[in-house]
């Protein structure tokens, strides 16, 4: 363990470390001048002993993912990088980079000013370099460290064997930033998944420090088990995304997931911090690679994936859409279903659909209208009596989810029209945000039925739903003003009442929605305009949200950076791979119930208050049907 | 059937073998007799009045007695035909005072309760309908008692040495004081006067005469007094879905008042009230028009405000005091759920 003493200096300079660090001389892996300058970790790593905390040395380049492949030195652990760090690292595609202060030793990780740690950290390859890597890695890394690291790989000499594996790595890693490196062009981090793959893997690691989206260095954990995860890697990387309510920072089950999976994810690049739990969005390299595979897919029911290359590309969306498109493949299913010898039914059904649905979820995640509708196909699957026969038995579940389909969406609404409509005076001036589709057909009703009102659509970038909304209410005749989501507060003063959709309302009264949703609706209670949701009561949900951090869904960054149409708009393009940049785009928000005035759903018009009451009531509806 | 029918007697329980079988026969004579101007519909009215007759009986509570005298009366020989006569009855009886919230709420939950039975196809005719009965006098006695269950809980919420601010006249809230003088307790009154009704001087007439220590205030010094005032409590026209209270105009005034002031309001409402509106500011309620004396001539130019009642948002709202409980605005939805799903 001659590497367990090296001190590695960590220098990122963003990450705070806290705990007992050694400061293992820094490693062997001294990086070529241009690290060299960057300084630090030489300077620190003779001077530390075992549990002193040195104050961080700051140097701008410090910040570098650690490349746990070199010299993980089996020091102090002190935080695990978090599995999250882009795969900039491993990617060795330019040897001659200079490492900009990639830390390669673990043990640096206390050294603040050490350049290199084994940050590997961040990326499986770290984890398994440095048992017990110390240094912090940078979560975002450019692809450009990672060749740095694999010259800090190459650099490490203190530990033979390690070398050896990093050696592997650096060769492996390589490759793999080489592949990502192609595929880089459609603004995809070419990150190999290996690096956060793997630094889930870490046992040892301990949470990295959520440091601001800028520093994202984590620190390695323990060398030892990241020496294996290391080899583990590059399976790791093949793997799928897991479960999207699993905490994607939860290594263990992060791996288990992958290796289920048959939508091959790649690493995201720049992850936000404070959103690591979440599945990173990886999907636009996936669709063509999937479409390929349409006809290889056997266990895959062809109409499933059909709708989930429809989730996939955007062709779907709204929560009453997808559950209704999913509903009606299963459907399909249903019917091209026959039982295996020596199966049941029930069992093998169960099975089956729950198979499609992690296909579903790899696809995008679910929204709660899918999930209570999920829950509900299976709830009836379970409930068949096993005397029917297998043609009764599937005539009986399509006919049932024919009235799932029918009953709690297509009535709901036309009660949920029936209620608002009454709410309606001439005269009103409407507010709706994004392209709600409960609203729009209470607004086309109440035109039909003659009152006199006005519609603001409200609209927010990247998404622009709102203008799907504003042609339908125009081609109708209604009189309609479009503005964007920074200007509520000028116009909010002329409006009598905002209408809102939801994707979800939970039981203590949050409305969970199109991000965007809350702001509007704070704003209209500052100004004292009452706020309307209209929702299904299928959508509801058992669960209480605090924030809308907890649980969300992570879209596509580069919308952000982009502009569609406007290529002139290309400030952030040298950007995207840069370490101190990350984006972040969220699909959903939570709306506190105190903003809201009303709920209107099928079972009637309720205070937020009420929602559990009704979620009560509809399980029980439900266990009866 | 109008010949034959009966109501003869409103008063007594439950059908006589005898007389069933005379309905049966004239029955089994005239089919589909004609429902309009019918007997029953008619005999509602008189029925309601007969009960209104009673002092001190909420409007909302003689109304559910009448329509649970309909069914008692009814010669309907299936439920189909029993619910229809009760909506035509209910109908009916809205229709005496349109604006009267708590008439239409307690029609409106009447015809809930009695019909919710389960259950009730399976059994013959006869037994379903003394079951219905038995749930319509259930919910009269309940409603009939309200007022007393109400003060009894109320009780705890007046200590010795209180001072409480009044609104308009609610019998529930003089019931309330008047138990709480029963039991000896020490409290003095702010009455605010009310108008245009006037409401305020003949209840604090009324308390007045109980020896209770009362001090009538014009409607503006209320926030001039609020500093010794220890609790609102106000009664109710109905009890909306969101918790919120429709009541004399000026509760809304005085809530907010007493909100911005921490002092708690406390509003004394029968279950029967509870409605199913959920107005979303003023005017989204149906108007009641009063007229209004000024005094002093006004000139026909000049518009004047003649809406009787206002609604207080749950968020102003302490307690609500009724016969179900001591509760939370935000119950008032739930129950209306569990009626209505």
């Amino acid at each position: 363990m001659e590497s367990r003493r090296n001190p590695r200096a960590v220098v990122d300079p963003k990450v705070r470390q806290v705990g007992f660090f050694t400061s293992s001389q820094p490693d062997s892996t001294h990086q070529p001048d241009p690290i060299a300058s960057e300084s630090h970790p030489v300077v620190s790593r003779n001077s530390l002993s075992p549990v002193m905390i040195p104050p961080p040395r700051h140097n701008s380049s410090d910040t570098f993912p650690l490349r746990a492949a070199s010299a993980v030195s089996p020091s102090s652990f002190s935080y695990s990088t978090r599995r999250d760090f882009p795969d900039g690292s491993t990617t060795a595609a330019s040897p001659g980079r200079v490492s900009r202060g990639s830390f390669s030793k673990p043990s640096s990780s206390s050294l603040p000013g050490v350049g290199m740690d084994s940050m590997a950290a961040a990326k499986s390859s770290s984890v398994p370099a440095s048992g017990l890597t110390t240094v912090s890695v940078v979560v975002n890394m450019p692809p450009g460290l990672s060749e740095k690291e694999s010259d800090q790989k190459k650099n490490s000499k203190p530990l033979k064997e390690k070398t050896t594996k990093a050696e592997r790595r650096a060769l492996q890693e390589a490759q793999r930033a080489a592949k990502a490196a192609a595929k880089a062009e459609g603004g995809k981090a070419p990150l190999v998944s290996s690096g956060s793959v793997a630094s889930t893997n870490v046992k040892a690691a301990k949470p990295a420090k959520p440091s601001s989206q800028k520093n994202d260095v984590a620190v390695a954990a323990a060398a030892g088990p990241s020496e294996k995860k290391g080899g583990q890697t590059e399976k790791d990387r093949k793997k799928d995304a897991p479960h999207p309510r699993m905490q994607y920072d939860d290594e263990s089950r992060v791996v288990k997931a992958k290796r289920r999976a048959v939508v091959k994810q790649t690493e995201a690049k720049n992850r936000v911090e404070l959103f690591r739990h979440l599945p990173q969005y990886e999907h636009g390299t996936q669709l063509p690679d999937l479409e390929t595979k349409f006809f290889q897919l056997d266990p895959m029911h062809p109409a499933v994936y059909k709708v989930g290359l429809q989730y996939l590309s955007g062709d779907i969306s709204g929560g009453n859409a997808r559950c209704i498109a999913m509903l009606q493949a299963f459907q399909e299913v249903v019917k091209d279903y026959s039982t295996p010898s020596e199966k049941t039914l029930n069992r093998d059904m169960t099975a089956k659909i729950s198979s499609y649905v992690s296909f579903l979820i790899e696809c995008r995640p679910l929204s709660v209208s899918m999930g209570n509708a999920i829950r509900f196909v299976k709830n009836r699957i379970a409930k068949l009596p096993i005397t029917l026969s297998e043609s009764e038995a599937k005539a009986a579940l399509q006919s049932d989810i024919e009235r799932f389909i029918n009953e709690k969406i297509i009535m709901a609404d036309t009660v949920i029209v029936k209620h608002a409509v009454t709410k309606i005076r001439d005269g009103d001036v409407l507010l709706t945000y994004g392209s709600p589709t409960a609203v729009e057909m209470v607004l086309l009703h109440a035109h039909e039925l003659g009152k006199k009102f006005r519609v603001l659509v409200v609209d927010s970038r990247p998404k622009l739903e709102g203008q799907l909304l504003l042609r339908r209410l125009i081609k109708r005749g209604i009189n309609c003003t479009y503005t964007h989501i920074n200007a509520i507060s000028y116009i909010m003063h002329e409006v009598t009442k905002v209408f809102l959709g939801a994707s979800s309302v939970l039981s203590n009264g949050t409305v969970y929605s199109r991000v965007g949703t809350a702001c509007v609706a704070m704003v209209a209670s500052a100004f004292r305009v009452p706020v309307l949701v209209c929702c299904e009561a299928y959508k509801f949900h058992e669960r209480v949200q605090l924030d809308s951090i907890c649980s969300n869904e992570l879209g596509d960054p580069n919308a952000i950076s982009k502009v569609h149409g406007r290529e002139d708009i290309n400030y952030l393009d040298g950007l995207t791979n840069n370490a101190n940049l990350q984006f972040l785009n969220l699909m959903y928000d939570a709306t506190p119930s105190d903003y809201i005035s009303m709920i209107i759903t099928d079972y009637g018009m309720v205070p937020p208050t009420s929602v559990p009451v009704i979620v009560r009531e509809y399980q029980k509806e439900h266990m009866l049907v | 059937m109008t010949e034959v029918n009966p109501n003869p007697n409103p008063n007594h329980n439950g059908i006589v073998a005898s007389d069933w079988i005379e309905q049966a026969q004239a029955a089994a004579l005239l089919r589909y007799p004609v429902i309009a101007g019918r007997g029953p519909s008619f005999s509602v009215i008189e029925e309601f009045n007969k009960w209104r007759q009673q002092a001190d009986l909420a409007e909302a509570v003689a109304a559910i007695r009448a329509l649970a005298a309909v069914i008692r009366a009814s010669e309907a020989r299936t439920m189909m035909e029993l619910e229809i006569e009760l909506k035509k009855a209910s109908a009916t009886l809205k229709s005496w005072d349109t604006t009267s919230i708590s008439l239409r709420a307690g029609c409106d939950l009447f015809m809930r309760y009695v019909t919710r039975t389960s259950a009730l196809e399976s059994e013959d005719f006869n037994t379903a309908k003394s079951r219905v009965l038995g749930r319509a006098e259930k919910f009269g006695e309940i409603s009939y008692k309200a007022r007393k269950i109400i003060a009894v809980l109320s009780q705890d919420f007046i200590f010795d040495g209180c001072t409480i601010l009044v609104h308009g006249f609610s019998r529930v809230v003089l019931e309330i004081l008047k138990t709480a003088t029963q039991n000896k307790k020490l409290f003095r009154v702010l009455c605010t006067e009310g108008r245009p009704d006037k409401t305020g001087v003949l209840l604090a007439k009324e308390l007045a005469k109980l020896d209770v220590p009362v001090k009538l205030l014009i409607d503006s010094a209320v926030a001039y007094s609020m500093d010794e005032v220890d609790m609102v409590i106000v009664g109710a026209d109905g009890v909306v879905e969101s918790g919120g209270v429709i009541n004399m105009m000026g509760t809304y005034q005085i809530a907010l008042l007493a909100h911005s002031m921490n002092k708690p309001v406390y509003v004394a409402a029968e279950s029967y009230k509870f409605a199913r509106l959920y107005p979303l500011d003023q005017k989204d309620l149906a108007p009641a028009l009063r007229p209004i004396d000024f005094g002093v001539h006004v000139p026909p130019k000049i518009e004047v405000e003649r809406s009787a009642r206002d609604y207080t948002p749950p968020q102003y709202l302490t307690m609500l005091f009724t016969d179900l409980g001591v509760l939370t605005p935000s119950v008032v939805s739930d129950e209306l759920i569990q009626l209505y799903l």
